[in-house]
């Protein structure tokens, strides 16, 4: 039951993943992403984390995806343009097909090191117990943790200032 | 590969996700579904810190996820603010239009 679930929640990201990738509509591109991350919730949820599934919908799909969708219909930008033909460099399509190499390479390599080192020392303890606990949750990120949060908070803030300076018309 | 779920899976879709993701950014030419592509690989990073503390019976993975997803909007907020300035400048999403440093 499980495996089964997994591998149908790994076809939909993995699926939605592609589509976001092959082809030119960004509009399109987000709504895919948005199922792409409906996929990975699942695989959280069979992850006993049902707390980041949650938040992998509200904050990720629900908000993130949501601010991207107004600069795309912000922007109003259709089909992206097809590669000019004659670019140099790693602009041109030759430089695009090295980049598909270099990506199939690493996944090649990450497929190949899996194999080889093996994570049996992990696998091993998939009996532990659940820690799916919303409380463990909070007491790591506002106890242990609590620096890396407040330093997030300070993230938060220059990231918000930053869009607002960069976003404004020079000469309003 | 029908057999209980182990670590493995979770780790080669994970590195499925990333290489879908590096090859958004080296495909596409559109800022915003780069944009997107980075969204990709922040996800499969997300997933393996998921698997890993959960076969490990650690609760850190879960945390680390959140601060990713902090990072993430983060990133996303000053990304579309950038590309925002750049289409005010060139009416275009393509980054081949930007490859000059000034303009």
């Amino acid at each position: 039951m499980d495996v089964l679930a997994f591998y149908a929640f790994a076809a939909i990201t993995v699926i939605g993943s592609l589509l976001v990738i092959g082809q030119g509509n960004p509009m399109h591109s987000v709504m895919l992403l948005i199922v792409s991350f409906g996929g990975l919730s699942g695989l959280y949820v069979l992850l006993d984390a049902p707390f980041t599934a949650v938040t992998q919908i509200i904050v990720y799909a629900g908000a993130i995806m949501v601010l991207f969708l107004f600069v795309v219909m912000l922007l109003n930008v259709g089909r992206e343009e097809p590669a000019p033909p004659n670019v140099p460099g790693l602009l041109g399509p030759t430089g695009m097909r090295f980049g598909v190499l270099l990506s199939l390479l690493l996944a090649v390599e990450f497929l190949w090191a899996l194999g080889r080192v093996g994570v049996s020392w992990v696998t091993q303890g998939s009996t532990v117990g659940s820690v799916s606990s919303v409380a463990l949750i909070g007491n790591g990120i506002f106890i242990r943790h609590a620096f890396a949060f407040e330093a997030t908070s300070v993230l938060i803030l220059v990231a918000m200032l930053g869009a607002v300076v960069l976003a404004r018309r020079e000469h309003p | 590969m029908m057999g209980p779920l182990t670590l493995n899976h979770y780790l080669l879709l994970s590195g499925v996700l990333f290489a879908i993701g590096t090859a958004g950014v080296f495909l596409r030419r559109n800022l915003i579904t780069m944009l997107l592509s980075i969204e990709i690989m922040l996800n499969a990073v997300n997933l393996t810190f998921v698997a890993v503390g959960r076969f490990r019976g650690l609760v850190d993975g879960q945390i680390i996820t959140f601060f990713v997803m902090t990072v993430a909007a983060a990133e996303a907020a000053v990304g579309l603010a950038l590309i925002i300035a750049l289409f005010r400048h060139r009416e275009t999403l393509s980054p081949d239009a930007f490859t000059s440093l000034r303009w």
